[in-house]
């Protein structure tokens, strides 16, 4: 069973959408009417078919056109892939994590045999058929890490484990929500965490980082996270701020249902067996309002769950400017009947 | 004083002598001095005789302190002209050093920032070094979009000293780099760009 | 959330590797390859002894990079409270047992420059797979190995002749060789890291030589192998499970719960990690820390149990579980 593959961009023409499948798998993070941190974490196991948690590492219809995206940032700024040196084995473990669930839940499209430490990776939708020593840099284009998440959507930060906390010392970040792995990378859970407003106050990071210390293998687990994005551009780090800031100010009531696109983040963690470090998976999909609307049940929640967002966490997530407009848009769709819990549509 | 409720930002906890310690190693900048001074009077001067001392006058009042440093005879003295030529002599006692030899950096929190980088990159850990801000507030910046350090900066937003964006500067902190996160202020408006404010006097 | 993860396994061989110690391979029931795990880490076995489920953690001393099985070692301890008795007595070769997923604390800081590494008798276990990987990985280590007696000290002689006699120093304290402790912590190059597993006074005695010697904490680690420690046995009530259970004399409280049908959240099963810490919703009577986990303040206060190794006198003790 194929994924067809679309063409499109997530700069300059702005080509992306959604099929009617991709809008009706999309991970709608939101399961009541208002929004507020938790720690919300669940265990990973395969989910519902169809929906982006059938597979534990999701490749989707925009695989392609997302991975043409990401050599295009790397092109231009080498500095969204780093790995700090004592990460090596890190590397070699999410290289093998990749593989194994992109071949196991998408065999038509990747195919890994293991021989040994003799590997042979087919990558079908990339056009990649490499062969290589397991172990062994010399023997891939790039280190490990970078070998195979340009090969897998979603940003991924691999994390080590010392010292009682967690420390980010390595990662591939081309699709954050804003913010920058050249300055965060060496920062533990607390100090990368720290501009986040709120949050500490109510413990959910102290609970949190006891929690992933104590991440054992065979038991992943995930959480959503979420913001909103002008244009349906995957780039929005610090770094290229002045080209996408700008953005923002160009919603009008007539185009908030193209411009203005929620994104979501699932997150998932999990604990890697050779360096017992963590490694932390950073999917990121989109979808514009106008494509949101056609879920009447998504279509009365959100603008309830923005209305009702503290100011503070707007401003965090870089919604100040546009949030009324799209606010108004959005209750043209609400009728204020009741919705159902949960995330799915009805 | 520094402000510690940022999380990202180190908690300088001050130069509290490790009485174990094999070797101690001081590096110090303009009234930085004063920190160790203030411990040789609490704890008395034994430490002194394992002590080397490396002091760079550069902070608000040159040539102020090397006098009562040397007063304090510990084992070597030596005075750096500029912070450069202070971080090489660090990086080559450290390059030797052994296990036991205990860290000391007090300063601007550039100062601290940049000794700290010698001393992560020769494999002390950051945790074990102890550190304490005496001095001006002004920070280094690393400037997200060029990625251009501007040094001691002092108002908020400045101008990056590389490629010339107006920068809000952030109060998050990157050891590594050691330097705090500048951000265009005015990309989402430009020209819009508020006039500097001095946070950090 | 408690998804079971646990593997059963077939005892593939059961070796004497020396005085008092069994070595015991354990493949998968089908063949397929292990989980991968990094050197320090540890499996938890069930047994079945008689109707009585123990659960003891043991040090993978296999290589990491083989996952065709699993080797662990044990020794049979005077005052076994049946865990390493049953090991020894009962288990053969075609056996089955249950065995958790590896979990690692006692891990390798991957920054280090060079790794010591302090054995004392069974300690070497967790060194032997850690051993593997800094070799295979390139990085510089030594081993010190204090053993009893030649005969009692197992592996050494592989051990030295795998690694070499530049990396690998025996100390039998038979013949009166002892690690030198002070002379080893007093001119290592910075970012070395001191690991030591062996008899707790070994570990202390470590620990506090190198505090002294003006090692920061950061780059000591240890791994104590602490059996609960048997005691008058009492009564607690489960507060949220509704229901009153009896501690034995050579049952920790962990275990009581667990014969008791209920599912409390354990790693190391040793009082050092933090996993099994409960809240206590009250208490008439008095807390018996045996823990490495919490700290003394805490202790002091009384809200909190480690449930593996601690233990309680008094007429009521109520936890939230």
């Amino acid at each position: 069973m194929a994924i067809a593959f679309r063409e499109e961009t997530f700069r300059d023409d702005f080509t992306f959408r959604n099929s009617r499948e991709g809008i009706r798998r999309f991970p709608f993070p939101f399961h009541e009417d208002k929004y507020m941190y938790a720690v919300n974490i669940e265990p990973h196991v395969p989910g519902a078919k169809d929906t982006a948690y059938e597979h534990l590492i999701d490749v989707d219809e925009h695989y392609v056109a997302e991975m043409q995206d990401r050599a295009l940032v790397l092109q231009e700024d080498p500095l969204r892939c780093q790995a700090l040196p004592h990460m090596m084995s890190a590397q070699w473990d999410t290289l093998e994590l990749l593989m194994e669930q992109q071949a196991r839940g998408y065999p038509e499209a990747f195919t890994l045999t293991r021989n040994g430490d003799r590997w042979r990776w087919i990558n079908r939708p990339m056009g990649i058929d490499h062969t290589f020593t397991f172990g062994d840099p010399s023997t891939l284009p790039f280190e490990p890490m970078e070998y195979i998440t340009r090969q897998a959507q979603g940003d991924f930060c691999i994390v080590d484990q010392r010292d009682g906390n967690l420390w980010m010392d390595a990662g591939i970040v081309t699709t954050q929500a804003d913010w920058s792995l050249d300055f965060d990378i060496g920062m533990n859970f607390m100090e990368w965490h720290g501009p986040v407003p709120l949050a500490h106050e109510v413990g959910v990071f102290d609970r949190a980082l006891k929690f992933l210390l104590n991440l054992q293998q065979g038991k992943p687990v995930r959480r959503l996270n979420w913001t909103m994005t002008i244009n349906p551009r995957l780039d929005t780090s610090p770094e290229n701020y002045p080209k996408w800031g700008p953005d923002r100010a160009t919603v009008t009531p007539q185009n908030v249902g193209e411009k203005a696109h929620l994104r979501v983040e699932l997150q998932s963690l999990w604990r890697l067996p050779r360096s017992n470090a963590i490694l932390f998976v950073i999917r990121c999909y989109l979808i514009s309002m106008g494509e949101l609307v056609t879920v009447p049940k998504w279509a009365r929640r959100l603008p309830r769950v923005l209305r009702t967002l503290p100011a503070e966490i707007a401003d965090y997530k870089g919604l100040t400017r546009y949030r009324q407009t799209t606010v108004d848009w959005l209750s043209k769709y609400d009728d204020g009947a009741a919705t159902s819990a949960g995330f799915f549509p009805d | 004083m520094a402000d510690s409720a940022i999380k990202s930002r180190p908690i300088y906890k001050g130069l509290h002598i490790n009485a174990h310690a094999r070797r101690h190693l001081f590096a110090l900048e303009g009234e930085g001095a004063l920190a160790l001074t203030g411990q040789a009077e609490s704890q008395g001067a034994q430490f002194l005789a394992k002590a080397e001392v490396l002091y760079v006058a550069h902070g608000s009042q040159p040539r102020a302190h090397e006098g009562s440093l040397q007063k304090l005879a510990p084992r070597t003295f030596w005075q750096a002209p500029t912070i450069p030529t202070l971080l090489t002599r660090v990086r080559a006692t450290l390059s030797t050093a052994t296990m036991g030899t205990q860290l000391y950096i007090a300063g601007t929190e550039g100062f601290i920032g940049q000794v700290m980088q010698v001393a992560l990159e020769l494999g002390i850990d950051p945790n074990s070094i102890a550190t304490e801000h005496r001095g001006s507030l002004a920070r280094r910046v690393q400037c997200v979009h060029c990625k251009g350090i501007t040094e001691n900066v002092t108002a908020s937003p400045c101008t990056c000293s590389h490629c010339g964006l107006a920068l809000l500067v952030r109060d998050h902190y990157s050891r590594r780099i050691g330097a705090f996160q500048g951000v265009n202020i005015d990309a989402e408006a430009p020209g819009t760009a508020p006039s500097p404010q001095e946070l950090f006097p | 959330m408690s998804i079971n993860t646990d593997m059963p396994v077939r005892v593939a061989a059961v070796t004497e590797v020396a005085e008092r110690v069994k070595r015991f391979r354990l493949e998968s029931l089908d063949g397929a390859p292990l989980p991968f795990f990094s050197g320090g880490a540890h499996v938890v076995v069930s047994m079945q002894d008689d109707g009585r489920l123990r659960r003891n953690p043991y040090s993978l001393m296999s290589s990491p990079h083989d996952p065709s099985g699993y080797e662990i070692s044990v020794l049979r301890v005077e005052q076994s409270r049946g865990g390493s008795a049953f090991m020894h007595e009962h288990v053969k070769a075609g056996d089955r047992l249950v065995i958790s997923q590896p979990v690692n604390l006692f891990p390798i800081d991957h920054r280090g420059r060079k790794h010591i590494l302090l054995a004392g008798g069974i300690g070497i276990t967790p060194f032997i797979a850690m051993m593997e990987q800094l070799s295979r990985e390139g990085r510089a280590f030594e081993l010190h190995y204090a053993v009893r007696t030649r005969t009692h000290g197992a592996y050494w002689k592989n051990l030295q002749e795998r690694y070499g006699a530049h990396r690998v120093k025996i100390y039998c304290d038979a013949e009166s060789l002892f690690i030198p402790t002070a002379t080893l912590l007093e001119f290592q190059p910075l970012g070395t890291h001191l690991y030591v597993c062996g008899p707790g006074g070994m570990i202390d005695g470590v620990l506090n030589q190198a505090r002294q010697a003006g090692w920061p904490e950061q780059n000591l680690h240890c791994e104590r192998f602490l059996a609960p420690p048997p005691g008058k046995p009492f009564r607690i009530v489960l507060q949220r499970s509704q229901k009153e259970i009896a501690v034995e004399e050579h049952q920790s409280i962990l275990e009581a719960v667990e014969a008791a049908g209920i599912d409390a959240p354990f790693l190391c099963r040793g009082g050092a990690c933090g996993q099994c810490e409960t809240a206590i919703a009250s208490l008439d009577g008095v807390l018996e820390h045996n823990d490495h986990y919490l700290s003394e303040a805490e202790k002091a206060a009384g809200r909190k149990l480690m449930i593996c190794v601690s233990r309680f006198k008094g007429p009521e003790l109520v936890l939230d579980l």
